[in-house]
């Protein structure tokens, strides 16, 4: 016999848990920019106030289930910080750091898991998908999105994110098949949070790595310290510019930890093993960067406390707005079905405004 | 102008609408040099080339995920899934992404796109290549789902589905692709969707049908016309959104409904037809809503195909029984 292909997967990190740079690669040129890491922490920091928010709201009966990212931050900041403003997103649904990055407002947020259509109407991400709910859907809509995108030869890419356990799915299988085949211009995030509920790696896979799996679709793939934001927004900024100029896809492994419940109606501590918290919390990724900036003198507790201040008042202002939404009227039902609702549907409409009223 | 058939109309319809709106892309399984199994395609990539003709992998979750997120940047996919039997993959991505996200999105994200199939029995398939499960579609608020019966409507309504703001199952029965030939000039006239078409007029009852049974209906009609009984022919066309107005119309008058369908008979398009007439057009009736359909078993291999299939002596039988209903 002999060897027809050979394959490797590589591991990227730069700084770590103690916020050192450990690579024996130069660090990125960002990097080198404390106003570049800076801006990436307080956006770090944002997504981790507004997580603790909903989950305060969805506690005191103002919000619905909502699935905190924490300990994730890193990974959609990382990524979110990568697009360029005509690149589209297509988040998962524990998307919010990516998505508030690419320009969805935080209220949009809280007004989708608040129960509200109008949080998809995002004003200003205006291309960006709404989160896919049905698991694993969305890969595939982004290699959509890629095609009409390379065949008006536009220098546009598309991100899209999905769980460790959303690659077990076919769609996922099925997007990275045609995006190697077309050679689209997508880049595959795979938050490897290692929980899907509470379904550990062991059972959902017997692959060392989930980058491994971008190998059968012919993708390249490379997988990253998900607690280090410099890995991943180095590894997305490279992926993102191969992606815009023709040169195909790219899978990014962000390996993290699920540091919080999978949505506020989970209770992990009926599967979480004893200790998996205290280990993830030293390794996070919101601290490390945190020593870093310390070590180069330019953070410290004050700067710390006036920036919580801050985030905690624009994501109050978030809130509040988000509270003070008035209800749609119940012919909103009927008014976004098609273009024009079909006329036998036009007394059903007629009798959800009559009963509305009452 | 030239007498073509369903298929050719459909092959016509695309190819028209290829050459005036640059946004109008065809993929699926070998619909490029192969043209299609059916040749639905065919020639459509000699003609618009390999960039808007283009085969896929083997798998239909993908065909309509792309196809969505294609036509979320405003272009018009017009996709195949290359038997109904197999779109079962990709209903996921229809009925949960497809037929939602003009509403989720509050109109910010639209799917001007077509998902086309071949559909229903009667040419001794294999397994799965038989079905007629139209109202699984036509159940799901948001999408809107297409049958023609003939080369005509198959024009026109091909070019209204691509045309249409929203997304359009066009299902095609296959069993009547070759079966006549009508005068098509190609003209890019369509024809709107969610009408329906009295396509003869009569006195005594309503043959409401779609489709392939179309067909079998109409013959009906006329064996019927030849026992002194009237019959008006209505072409459903489109099976959502029910065009139910003219349905009821005619039945007021008719006084009797007899609804033909070769799907299975529980919970489907012709269970919808006759809860609306009794809902609302009761007090015109002189018997029974009448129904002949497929049994309500899995269709059978083609060697008992035949016995699955309504035929013109089921409908004529059971028309006679309602006129006779006292």
């Amino acid at each position: 016999m002999t060897t027809v292909a050979r394959f490797e997967i590589k591991y990227l990190q730069y700084m770590d848990e103690k916020g050192r740079f450990i690579s024996n690669d130069a660090p990125p040129a960002f990097a080198r920019d404390l106003e570049t890491l800076k801006q990436l922490y307080r956006d770090m920091n944002l997504i981790r106030v507004l997580d603790q928010k909903a989950y305060a709201l969805q506690r005191t009966g103002k919000m619905g289930t909502y699935p905190a990212a924490t300990g994730q931050e890193a990974i959609g900041v990382g990524f979110g910080s990568a697009m360029n403003k005509d690149d589209v997103l297509v988040p998962y649904y524990r998307g919010q750091a990516s998505m508030v990055q690419h320009g969805v407002r935080l209220e949009e947020v809280l007004l989708y898991w608040g129960g509200y259509e109008k949080g998809c109407d995002y004003e200003f991400a205006k291309q960006d998908f709404p989160i896919a709910v049905p698991i694993a859907t969305q890969s595939l809509h982004a290699t959509g999105v890629a095609k009409a995108m390379q065949m008006r030869g536009e220098k546009r890419c598309v991100f899209t994110e999905i769980g460790e356990g959303g690659t077990s799915q076919g769609d996922f299988y099925e997007a990275l098949n045609v995006a190697g085949i077309w050679n689209l211009g997508v880049v595959f995030i795979i938050n490897n949070n290692q929980w899907a509920i509470s379904v550990p790696s062991k059972i959902q896979t017997n692959c060392e790595t989930y980058a491994q799996k971008a190998i059968g679709a012919g993708i390249e793939s490379v997988q990253v310290d998900g607690n280090d934001i410099v890995a991943v927004k180095a590894a997305s900024d490279k992926a993102a510019e191969k992606a815009r100029n023709g040169g195909g896809p790219t899978v990014i492994e962000c390996i993290s930890l699920r540091l919080c419940d999978h949505t506020t109606a989970d209770d992990a501590t009926r599967y979480r093993p004893e200790g998996e918290l205290d280990d993830g919390w030293k390794k996070e990724p919101i601290v490390r960067l945190r020593k870093y900036l310390e070590s180069k003198n330019t953070w410290n507790k004050i700067s710390e406390d006036i920036m919580q201040k801050e985030l905690m008042e624009q994501v109050q202002k978030a809130v509040d707005n988000y509270l003070n939404t008035e209800a749609d009227e119940p012919q909103a039902m009927f008014d976004y079905l098609y273009e024009e609702l079909p006329e036998r549907t036009l007394a059903q409409r007629e009798l959800a405004i009559a009963r509305g009223a009452k | 102008m030239s007498a073509i058939t369903l298929i050719e109309a459909v092959n016509m319809a695309i190819a028209h609408e290829m050459g005036i709106d640059q946004e109008v892309v065809v993929f699926g399984e070998d619909v490029g040099i192969n043209g299609g199994v059916f040749r639905a395609t065919d020639g459509l990539q000699e003609k618009f080339g390999k960039e808007r003709v283009i085969d896929t992998p083997l798998a239909e979750a993908m065909i309509a995920g792309i196809a969505i997120g294609m036509a979320a940047q405003g272009m018009k996919p017009v996709a195949e899934i290359q038997f109904m039997g197999f779109i079962f993959p990709a209903a996921d991505q229809i009925i949960s992404h497809c037929a939602r996200m003009r509403n989720r999105t509050r109109g910010r994200l639209t799917l001007p796109m077509v998902i086309r199939a071949p559909f229903g029995g009667g040419i001794h398939a294999p397994e799965n290549h038989s079905e007629s499960t139209e109202a699984i579609f036509a159940h799901i608020p948001g999408l809107k789902v297409v049958i023609p019966s003939n080369p005509s409507r198959a024009y026109g309504l091909m070019l209204a589905a691509i045309r249409d703001p929203d997304p359009v199952i066009f299902l095609e029965p296959k069993r009547v692709y070759r079966i006549e030939k009508h005068e098509i000039e190609d003209n890019g006239e369509d024809y709107p969707l969610g009408m329906c078409f009295v396509d003869r007029e009569g006195t005594d009852i309503t043959l409401i049908s779609w489709g392939a049974m179309l067909h079998e209906t109409k013959q009906a009609a006329e064996k019927l016309a030849t026992d002194g009984i009237s019959a008006e022919v209505i072409d459903v066309a489109t099976v959502s959104p029910l065009d139910i107005d003219t349905i009821l119309e005619s039945v007021e008058k008719t006084g009797r409904a007899c609804i033909v369908q070769e799907a299975p008979k529980a919970g489907a398009v012709g269970s919808e037809i006759a809860a609306e007439i009794a809902e609302k057009s009761l007090m015109s009736l002189l018997a029974p809503i009448g129904r002949v359909s497929g049994y309500d078993t899995v269709i059978p291999y083609y060697r008992l195909e035949k016995q699955y299939m309504p035929k013109v002596e089921h409908i004529v039988e059971e028309v006679k029984r309602l006129v006779e209903y006292r």
